[in-house]
């Protein structure tokens, strides 16, 4: 963290970067603009809140924050220059989740848990389906479950495909530390998935 | 369980479909002999497999995708208006905004000033970074060569000094060629040398301020990195091989292209 923020490249863009949805104020966005976001930024939606449900792990808390971002993403569309959309929503996102984190961090620990049991009421639970939807919920614990920045980046890699090279600049970090924490990541899920299989294979019969 | 150490990040790469069709082959190839690197392959792609299980990743819910679709309608301008509402509503956070951006511009001059003696650890993540990636991408040279007066020229134009690039093959550091990369926001030639199968980079650029010409050793991220200065200009060699031997690299290197001995 520390540095890349002695970077003064990336110092600056850190700088435009906060300012940038304050710029763009209240002002409503020309017809022929929401458009094309519309067409290019939407069918996002779905890997933006993937992206901030696992970094916030709090489902109300993925939804304020996709929404915000969505917003701010709107607003300021016209500093988009056609490079990767879901990479440059995602530094939004991120953003919108700092932000979230900021605003909520008395909160959030305690939440989670909370809502994942609410979660877990109103998805149906027929028993055919129930095997396989404990091996998906196991699997999502599992990368909840992964502390920073190793979650972030395993799931931007293999949940959302995003390169190393995205990812690095997404993460304002060089390229060798995304792979080495992308390994890490790895590791530690492999490790778990391993133990798991291994106690699975000892209730079923 | 052990898996070859050179190979466990191209593993990844190569998992990921970030090695260059150069290297995917000699990784397949390095797989079917080696047991290790098989398994942990398999390990990789098992948990792939599972991450890319159905329900894994969420989706929006369909509330929460209305919501924003009803947000952004009406943060949209009317066809007819927008102009003239854009005109009215530009006053009102102009004048603060820009005050804030000016206030944001010299926070980053200040850094920009203030900077540069601090970036050394961030350079030499750079340096080991661009190291790494040559590795990985197959992209060690542009110009593949063991003649030194082949590289020399061929940096000619691309670049506004002239580095040394002596012939170290002799003293079993042979030469295998050249290439640009970019250090720092600047174009830097990485002269690239071998030590057995060990790549060695050196990167050099004109030297700032005053710099030692007895050599500075560090290790980041199990690499060693050697820094010196000769003839106004800074090198920084980049390797896996051990920091004594990079010394060993470094001394032979000052001594080969000083110019005494140039012919």
């Amino acid at each position: 963290m520390t540095r890349s923020f002695l970077r003064p490249h990336l110092a600056f863009s850190r700088v435009w970067r906060s300012q940038a949805p304050k710029n763009v104020g209240t002002s409503a966005v020309p017809h022929h603009q929401a458009e094309r976001f519309r067409e290019v930024m939407l069918p996002h939606m779905d890997a933006a809140y993937n992206f901030a449900r696992y970094l916030a792990r709090d489902p109300s808390g993925a939804e304020d924050i996709v929404q915000d971002a969505f917003l701010r993403a709107f607003r300021s569309f016209d500093s988009y220059r056609g490079e990767s959309a879901k990479a440059w929503l995602f530094a939004i996102v991120r953003n919108c989740f700092y932000n979230w984190i900021s605003a909520n961090r008395d909160r959030v620990s305690t939440s989670s848990q909370a809502s994942d049991e609410a979660q877990a009421i109103d998805e149906d639970t027929p028993e055919v389906i129930l095997m396989r939807r404990n091996a998906v919920d196991s699997v999502r614990a599992m990368i909840e479950n992964l502390p920073e920045p190793f979650r972030e980046t395993i799931v931007l890699r293999e949940l959302e495909e995003l390169s190393y090279k995205e990812i690095a600049s997404l993460t304002a970090v060089p390229i060798g530390t995304v792979m080495s924490r992308l390994a890490r990541a790895r590791q530690m899920l492999a490790t778990l998935l391993i133990s798991e299989d291994a106690q699975g294979r000892m209730i079923r019969p | 369980m052990n898996t070859c150490s050179d190979q466990s990040l191209l593993l990844h790469g190569l998992i990921d479909g970030e090695l260059d069709a150069a290297n995917n082959l000699a990784v397949e190839a390095h797989v079917k002999t080696c047991a290790a690197c098989a398994d942990e392959l398999q390990r990789l792609e098992t948990v792939r497999a599972s991450l890319s299980a159905d329900g894994v990743s969420h989706t929006m819910p369909a509330a929460v995708r209305n919501r924003v679709d009803a947000a952004l309608q009406a943060a949209t301008a009317p066809v007819r208006d927008n102009a003239r509402l854009r005109r009215s509503s530009h006053r009102p956070w102009r004048s603060p905004i820009a005050s804030g951006a000016l206030v944001a511009l010299a926070a980053s001059l200040v850094l920009f000033v203030a900077t540069p003696q601090l970036t050394t650890a961030s350079l030499q993540d750079q340096l080991v970074a661009n190291h790494v990636r040559s590795l990985l991408a197959n992209h060690v040279t542009d110009i593949a060569t063991s003649n030194r007066h082949v590289v020399k020229p061929w940096f000619n134009g691309r670049i506004e000094f002239a580095p040394p690039v002596p012939e170290l093959a002799a003293q079993a550091f042979p030469l295998v060629g050249g290439r640009l990369d970019y250090v720092d926001g600047q174009v830097v030639p990485a002269i690239v040398y071998h030590r057995r199968l060990h790549t060695i980079n050196l990167f050099v650029r004109p030297a700032r301020g005053i710099l030692s010409s007895a050599g500075f050793v560090t290790r980041r991220e199990g690499f060693s990195l050697v820094r010196w200065a000769q003839d106004g200009l800074e090198f920084w060699a980049v390797s896996d091989i051990e920091p004594d031997e990079l010394r060993q690299f470094q001394r032979l290197f000052a001594q080969d292209s000083s110019p005494s001995t140039i012919p």
